[in-house]
């Protein structure tokens, strides 16, 4: 329906420039030197176009944020860092849409305003110093304080501070899937290289089964994580480039092969209260409104037609065919029910394979 | 020396007519003209093709699985019923990116106005070695010849993305894509470089030695130092990527391990030891930065002449806006890291490269209010051309400003890989670079083929192309703050994401309807190349030297004796003159003051 509404407005639209085109033909008033070159009319005319071009902006911009601005993504972080960055968003958003309101009403305001005209005489008018000092310093000043904002927020997001006992888990990516190793009671991860892996025995991660800090390393295919503690997340590749995003949590660190890469923040909302969070509430309702809608397709992908929000961990670093579909539930959780379900997981020890 | 002989040769003799066959005349032409010609219209083609594969993404994004008859005939065995295959996917993101920025916006814009006013508006018979000017089309051709060949090779074109990260697109187990589709595209690339070097070489040394008379460099017209600051940044950055290449084929081909390292793929473990991947975005964005410079300064030049020719008013602040092409030239080399700030790279650097990218923001800005300001109180004559170029500050002003955003470390986080940033560097280099180069079609076809554009056409083209535009790219930002990755092949595994599906749609329309009047301006720029009204030799009254030459292309340029130059390019409705023009060669009235600008 959107598509077929999207349709007949741009078709309108095209009907009537393509008319437009013809009383352009029709003015053709013959010129001294050649017929193709804007006379006063086609001044006019799409002097004229640029106001209502500018209008068209306008309303977009008004449009895109009355529709789709609403971003229950954007406006709820769940990690502590995470309303820093959404702050820094705000105001360098804020900032943009008045330069971008202003710049674009003088371009178009001035092409319709100053239009060709027989008898019009332009001004010579070829430079001013003060002119450019202020549009050279306005600019200096906003972005030193966009830059030095931006420095701390990021420095304090990328120092993480050992001193906080953060929990380290391992995100462990292959194409076209994603592994969380828990470090275990020791807290600290046993070596692992990717020479090590042994399917054969169920060692898919390559840890040393030497090493005694591998021994109560637990691997799992979903993140859980407990609410309020800062985790320390160690990322691995074993085949090509991935990267752990966890849009939620404002996190984001690719996963290199050949090198361990890090990215910590302490989750703030468990999963349960996020799903009872008003604007994620109407997100989730629209969202199955329109899968009831498209039942049969979703169907036909063997999806379940209900949707319940939950975090997610998505690769966002092509990585070859099923790029689109390498994904990790994460579920944050208060810290009984995450020792709960940590305390259910085998141990690395006990999910080898034992040989003969 | 002998370029130098040559002219004066060319002097005596220009009058007379050279013999030339069919075979030098239009195919292995040294003459500047006829090769820029040549580039423009390879370069089209290789558009049409990009556009083509932009196009097939849009609907696969906004209908997914859904048998699609225009997939079913133009991808044949990656389209079986009609409904896309995820590889091929991946591969059309790739070609896209690759003939978009390469092949259309490098060597389709540069390339052709390069060659086309470098010698027409400095002054020159030609090029400082036509020869040279030769070989580089033909490189360009053979590494274009060799991009679509790949395009037919039975696993697949490259499909690692434009960026052609390793492993991804160093290990053929990984992806059907990086087997010979990846050679064929390293091949191509490493050929294309060389091109792009001999092109920049003759540039940088035409501008520098071969003015006429009285073209000294503050009189030059600003398309000019574009040029030729763009031919030095492309000199310092290509053989980068070249190295990249170079040492890429050697991993893929002869075992070595300089980005590669631990890798354990289909159950087994290969040798590489010791490499990083990191090296290569190092080595990769080293040129691909400079690269949307090498795209955009072009076309600034381009649009900073025909805004002043047809506002008939002096660019506001000529020696602002060179020194704002020089610093956006010196920044650009440094400021590569933003691309990588979750890399993994070291924080550290992360905070520098915000603090360089950001201020690149300040001669952009400088720029853009230049070019407003000479827009005031003009007398604006409103031609297809002009409408482009306004078009272009516009795109260039709503997608520049975002990329306030992503060069903040901070905030790249969460945008970084997303639609967001598609968004942004479709609409700041893609979409202003393309108005750019239409806007340059438009002005210098009369000078190109002798005919002039169909100005209707080009209106129609223009109002449907900007509505488009818009309509594609503005709420493409929101769909990436809401998160959606890029280079996703459907959407629909992410249930989080369904609610962004009918933005999608209406994207997608934009992007057919955007695409479909593309026909309009191809059927003029075909069309008016054989029944175009006949030009007159100055159709715009502008002042710089490339409209004093005849219509009709001679070899050589002038048929008498070089004209030479006693103003700057801009003196536009200067008090005490009839016409609100003054060419440049026109000597200073007496008692007439050249501007000290």
């Amino acid at each position: 329906m959107t598509a077929f509404l999207t349709i007949i407005i741009v078709l309108f639209v095209a009907v009537a420039i393509w008319q437009m085109v013809k009383i352009f033909d029709l003015a053709q008033i013959g010129s001294a030197d050649s017929t193709q070159v804007a006379t006063d009319n086609d001044n006019k005319i799409n002097g004229y176009l640029m106001l209502g071009f500018l209008a068209f902006i306008y309303i977009t911009t008004i449009l895109c944020f009355w529709y789709i601005g609403d971003l229950p993504l954007m406006s709820n972080a769940a990690s502590e860092h995470g309303s820093e960055i959404d702050n820094l968003m705000i105001i360098s958003m804020v900032i943009i849409f008045i330069v971008q309101t202003v710049t674009q009403f003088l371009l178009y305001y001035f092409t319709f305003k100053y239009r060709g005209e027989k008898g019009r005489t332009a001004l010579y008018y070829a430079d001013n110093n003060t002119l450019e000092a202020i549009w050279t310093f306005i600019p200096v000043i906003v972005l030193s304080g966009l830059i030095i904002y931006g420095l701390f927020t990021w420095t304090s997001i990328m120092n993480i501070d050992q001193s906080d006992d953060p929990l380290i888990v391992e995100l462990y990516a292959q194409q076209f899937n994603w592994k969380a190793r828990y470090a275990g009671n020791d807290n600290v991860l046993g070596l692992a290289d990717v020479r090590l892996i042994d399917i054969d025995k169920a060692n898919i991660l390559g840890l040393d089964e030497s090493d005694p800090n591998a021994q109560d390393d637990i691997i799992t295919t979903v993140l859980h994580l407990p609410v309020g503690k800062p985790v320390l997340f160690k990322m691995r590749s074993q085949d090509v480039l991935h990267s752990a995003y966890m849009p939620h949590f404002r996190a984001q660190m690719n996963c290199v092969p050949g090198m361990i890469t890090q990215f910590g923040f302490t989750p703030t909302v468990t999963t349960e209260d996020m799903r009872q969070r008003p604007a994620i509430v109407e997100k989730v309702n629209n969202i199955n409104a329109l899968r009831q809608e498209n039942s049969e397709a979703v169907e036909a992908r063997g999806q379940e037609l209900f949707y319940q929000f939950d975090y997610l961990l998505l690769c966002n670093k092509i990585c070859g065919k099923s790029h689109y579909n390498m994904q990790m539930k994460i579920i944050v959780e208060t810290q009984e029910e995450y020792d709960a379900w940590i305390n259910e997981q085998k141990l690395f020890k006990d999910s080898l394979i034992k040989q003969d | 020396m002998s370029a130098h002989a040559d002219i004066e040769a060319h002097d005596d003799q220009a009058h007379h007519h050279h013999k030339e066959t069919f075979i030098t005349k239009y195919i292995f032409s040294q003459d500047h003209k006829m090769i820029a010609k040549q580039y423009l219209i390879t370069g089209t083609i290789m558009g049409v093709i990009g556009v083509l594969m932009s196009m097939m993404m849009r609907m696969q994004l906004a209908w997914p699985e859904e048998p699609n008859v225009l997939f079913e005939a133009l991808l044949g065995k990656w389209a079986p019923d009609g409904v896309m295959d995820a590889d091929i996917y991946l591969a059309l993101a790739t070609i896209h990116g690759t003939l978009m920025v390469f092949f259309v916006l490098t060597a389709g814009l540069s390339g052709t106005f390069s060659n086309l006013l470098i010698p027409l508006q400095i002054g020159a018979r030609d090029m400082a070695s036509g020869f040279l000017n030769m070989v580089s089309y033909w490189l360009f051709f053979l590494s274009s010849v060799i991009m679509i060949g790949s395009l037919f090779v039975e696993a697949g074109p490259a499909a690692a993305g434009w960026t052609i990260y390793p492993p991804l697109s160093a290990l053929p187990m990984a992806q059907g894509g990086s087997g010979l589709g990846m050679t064929l595209w390293l091949v191509s690339m490493g050929i294309f470089i060389a091109s792009s070097l001999m092109g920049s070489l003759n540039y940088i040394v035409t501008v520098i030695n071969l003015r006429t008379k009285g073209m000294s460099m503050t009189r030059l017209p600003l398309t000019i130092w574009a040029f030729f600051v763009t031919a030095i940044i492309g000199v310092v950055s290509f053989p980068v990527l070249l190295s990249a290449a170079l040492l890429l084929i050697m991993d893929r081909s002869f075992g070595t391990s300089f980005f590669l390292s631990d890798i354990f793929l289909q159950g087994e473990v290969l040798h590489y030891q010791g490499g990083s991947p990191v090296l290569f975005e190092h080595l990769f964005w080293f040129l691909g930065h400079p690269e949307v410079y090498i795209v955009i300064l072009p076309a600034m030049g381009l649009v900073s002449e025909i805004i002043s020719t047809n506002a008939r008013k002096p660019i506001f602040g000529y020696r602002a806006m060179v020194m704002s092409i020089l610093a956006i030239a010196f920044l650009s080399t440094i400021v590569w890291g933003h691309h990588m700030f979750v890399s993994g790279m070291n924080p550290f650097l992360g905070s520098v490269f915000t603090f360089t990218t950001l201020l690149i923001a300040i001669p952009s800005a400088v720029k853009a209010f230049n070019w407003i300001t000479t827009l005031w109180r003009g007398n604006l004559q409103l031609n297809p051309a002009m409408l482009f170029a306004i078009g272009f500050v516009s795109t260039f002003i709503t997608g520049g400003l975002t990329g306030i955003i992503l060069g903040d470390s901070a905030l790249d986080i969460n945008v970084h890989d997303t639609y967001f940033v598609i968004a942004h560097f479709h609409l700041v280099m893609g979409i202003s670079a393309l108005y750019g180069m239409f806007a340059g079609i438009y002005h210098w076809f009369p000078k190109m083929w002798g005919r002039m554009l169909n100005k209707n056409m080009g209106y129609l083209h223009f109002w449907v192309t900007a509505i488009c535009a818009y309509g594609v790219f503005f709420p493409m930002h929101f769909i990436g703050m809401a998160g959606l990755p890029r280079r996703y092949y459907t959407n629909t595994n992410f249930p989080l994401f369904d609610d962004l599906q009918n933005t999608n749609v209406v994207i997608t329309v934009f992007a057919l309807v955007g695409g479909a009047f593309q026909l309009v301006y191809l059927y003029n720029f075909f069309a008016s190349m054989f029944i175009g009204e006949k030009a007159v030799q100055n159709p715009w009254r502008s002042n710089t030297l490339e409209w004093t030459t005849p219509v009709e292309h001679i070899h050589g340029n002038w048929p008498g004796a070089i004209p030479h130059v006693y103003r700057w390019s801009y003196d536009y409705s200067k008090p005490g003159h009839d016409e609100d023009f003054v060419p440049q060669n026109v000597p200073l009235k007496e008692g007439e003051e050249e501007l000290q600008h």
